[in-house]
């Protein structure tokens, strides 16, 4: 049935769009739900795609250039979690100049790499048992990364962590109420920076899956937005690890949809479009809950100094 | 500075002493410039040389000088505008893409409106002026009806312009001649700016930015409006009981803002390509280190004329590196990144101190300014009260 193929095919695209956003959005929910912005994810995504391929084009391994995107990325925010949390510097001028960095180094060091193909990439494989499942199969467990049905894992494993575990709760309550876990006896400051390294990682990751995976090259303009979009999506999912999925299987769709559209539309009015829908997913966020961004998290962008009120 | 001790305390305080932040941003300058001079090592090149080079023919020679102030120019219009956007607290960092409006509306005026020869030019900074306005207060009219986020907004509104210039030069308004790169046609004579000598100076661009920071700080140190501004950046909960009507003063200012930095797009244009050309080359995200050029200008609208020259001097040093040293055109990214981290590092460095707590019981801490909860409205105490 073609109306099934459709539908197959442009969820099968919508996820395979949308594993970097996931990735990078999952990140920033944790790093956010401790109470820590950080806007550098389009910087640690640029960091995180430039090491990993060079290290995967260096060593012909995919995966230790995996590894180290993700340790690129947890580098970059060791950088932020040191101004923002220790120093109590601002936090939105830390995390954009970690971007402005970010896309300036990676750029600079990544010279040496543009335009060549890694010959290795990351090959995609099935799901055993669950590919042959009709319809879903096809749709979530085929022909995909391995990085995208992990970012699928990591998200349900992250929701039942922050939501289920006591650890959760401790990071939910830094990022509410950092005076009353600090009466607790418990370390906000190293929550935080735990949070805002872990959102790193997965920040790290997402640009490997761009330059390992997804494209397997590297170029100044890769992470191009994707790091933004991921903050919005963030906002959009109300800062819940399983919405992101949701929401990033809607917005990977709605792109899917708009590139149907290419015998109509001039292709840089299509490539416009993710960005003007980023837009109005966060004007319809914020229609729908009204002025107060209800479910973020109370504390989001304070600096924790004890004995203040 | 670490926390340890139980009797002592740090103390914020709203106003930072002038000397330390003088000194703070030095020491900023200094690691960036070491971090220049690794680079050189790195690829090569020695250091000595090629910092003679740099100097020599960005601020030595009459050419080199021209090209800093050049470039200093888009800086300083957008800086300043977004120096009064920060101050109400609009953490506007859609400068990129309302220099790009601006200059798609001055080329509307240049290509296709016959306006006669002494009204060309003030027709096209009109256009440019109300375009990049127009643009941003989009994000600025979202944020304040419904709280949408502007830090976000703004940045997806860069890259549709981006887009949207890119479709224009490639599409409706593509030059008969262009084959290979895209641009619009070439302006008409009387659409080109002024330029000093036989240098790439538009001077009526550089005598407006000027004349903007200069009606700026006598706005904000002496009329009701530069107080309103005041309060409302010092504290929008004095604000609303002063009964100031903060929607209304932030909407007015991002407006102000996003047209200073079209202001800048159109001289761009007019000045330098005289044809919309792609977007990456009209803007060398000057949009983006024109953040830097207010967060270092700290509140004050006079400062924004030397941290201007100076992200000026690192854009042209960026074009030196490039041509005559050959090294990597990024180094202007990397270098302005690395003094906006460093400079938002040392913030609470320059605006607080050590008290002993026995003191600090009796004083009331001013509270930092990121004591909002609401993650629409974020802010920075980089920039604001000053």
């Amino acid at each position: 049935m073609d109306v099934d193929l459709l539908v197959v095919a442009t969820v099968a695209r919508a996820l395979a769009f949308a594993t970097p956003l996931l990735w990078a959005a999952l990140g920033e929910v944790i790093a956010e739900r401790s109470g820590v912005v950080n806007l550098g994810v389009e910087g640690m995504m640029a960091l995180g795609a430039v090491t990993g391929f060079a290290v995967a084009f260096t060593t012909g391994d995919v995966w230790w250039g995996l590894a180290a995107a993700g340790a690129a990325g947890l580098a970059a925010s060791s950088l932020h979690a040191f101004v923002a949390i220790t120093l109590r510097a601002d936090a939105y001028v830390s995390g954009l100049s970690l971007t402005m960095l970010g896309l300036g180094l990676s750029a600079l060091v990544g010279r040496a790499w543009v335009g060549r193909p890694l010959p290795t990439p990351m090959r995609p494989v099935d799901v055993p048992l669950l590919s042959e499942l009709p319809l879903v199969g096809p749709m979530l467990f085929q022909g995909q990364h391995l990085l995208t049905y992990a970012a699928l894992v990591v998200a349900a494993l992250a929701w039942v962590w922050m939501y289920r575990t006591r650890g959760g709760l401790v990071l939910r309550s830094v990022g509410e109420n950092p005076a009353a876990v600090d009466a607790a006896g418990l370390p906000v400051r190293r929550v935080r920076y735990a949070a805002v390294l872990v959102g790193g990682l997965l920040a790290g990751i997402a640009g490997g899956y761009l330059s390992l995976a997804y494209r397997p090259s590297w170029g100044e303009g890769m992470v191009n937005g994707l790091g933004w979009i991921a903050l919005a999506l963030a906002i959009f999912s109300m800062w819940d690890p399983l919405r992101v999925v949701f929401a990033g299987l809607l917005f990977g769709a709605c792109f899917t949809l708009a590139f149907r559209l290419q015998t109509v539309f001039p292709p840089e009015l299509l490539t416009m479009l993710p960005y003007v829908f980023t837009v109005l997913a966060l004007v319809f966020t914020a229609w729908r809950r009204g002025r107060h961004a209800f479910g973020a998290p109370e504390a989001l962008g304070r600096p924790y100094l004890r004995g203040e009120r | 500075m670490r926390r340890g001790r139980a009797d002592r305390r740090w103390e914020p305080r709203a106003d930072a002493p002038g000397a330390r932040v003088a000194l703070v941003t030095l020491a900023a300058v200094g690691v960036a410039a070491g971090v220049v001079t690794a680079v050189f090592v790195a690829y090569d090149v020695a250091p000595g040389p090629a910092w003679s080079t740099i100097v020599h023919r960005t601020l030595l020679d009459a050419r080199g000088l021209s090209e800093t102030v050049r470039k200093a120019v888009p800086l300083l219009l957008a800086g300043i505008g977004l120096l009064l956007a920060f101050r109400a607290r609009f953490w506007n960092i859609g400068a990129e893409g309302q220099i790009l409006a601006g200059a798609v509306g001055a080329a509307a005026v240049a290509l296709f409106a016959q306006v006669p020869p002494p009204w060309t030019i003030p027709t096209m900074f009109l256009a440019g002026g109300l375009a990049g306005a127009a643009w941003g207060a989009v994000p600025a009219l979202l944020k304040a009806r419904l709280g949408v986020n502007e830090i976000i907004t703004t940045l997806m509104f860069n890259y549709i312009a981006l887009f949207a210039v890119r479709w224009l030069i490639n599409g409706p308004w593509k030059a008969r001649s262009a084959t290979g790169f895209s641009y619009s046609e070439r302006f008409p004579i009387e659409a080109a700016l002024p330029t000093i000598g036989t240098t790439r100076l538009h001077w009526p661009t550089l005598a407006i930015g000027l004349a903007l920071v200069v009606v700026v700080a006598v706005l904000l140190a002496r009329s009701r409006f530069g107080f309103e501004v005041e309060v409302l950046g010092r504290s929008p909960e004095a604000a609303r009981y002063a009964g100031i009507d903060a929607g209304r003063v932030t909407l007015l200012l991002a407006a102000v803002a996003a047209g200073a930095a079209g202001l800048a797009g159109v001289g761009e244009v007019a000045g330098i390509h005289r044809r919309l050309v792609e977007p990456t080359q009209l803007s060398l995200g000057y949009g983006y280190a024109a953040i830097l050029v207010a967060l270092l200008a700290r509140g004050r609208a006079i400062a924004v004329v030397p941290a201007a020259l100076f992200l000026g001097f690192v854009f042209a040093a960026g074009d030196v590196m490039r041509v005559s040293l050959r090294l990597p055109s990024q180094l202007p990214d990397v270098v302005t990144g690395l003094v906006l981290l460093l400079v938002a590092a040392s913030e609470p460095l320059t605006r607080g101190r050590w008290v002993r707590v026995a003191e600090a019981s009796q004083a009331d801490p001013c509270p930092p300014a990121g004591a909002g909860a609401d993650p629409a409205s974020p802010h920075a105490t980089a920039s604001g009260g000053g």
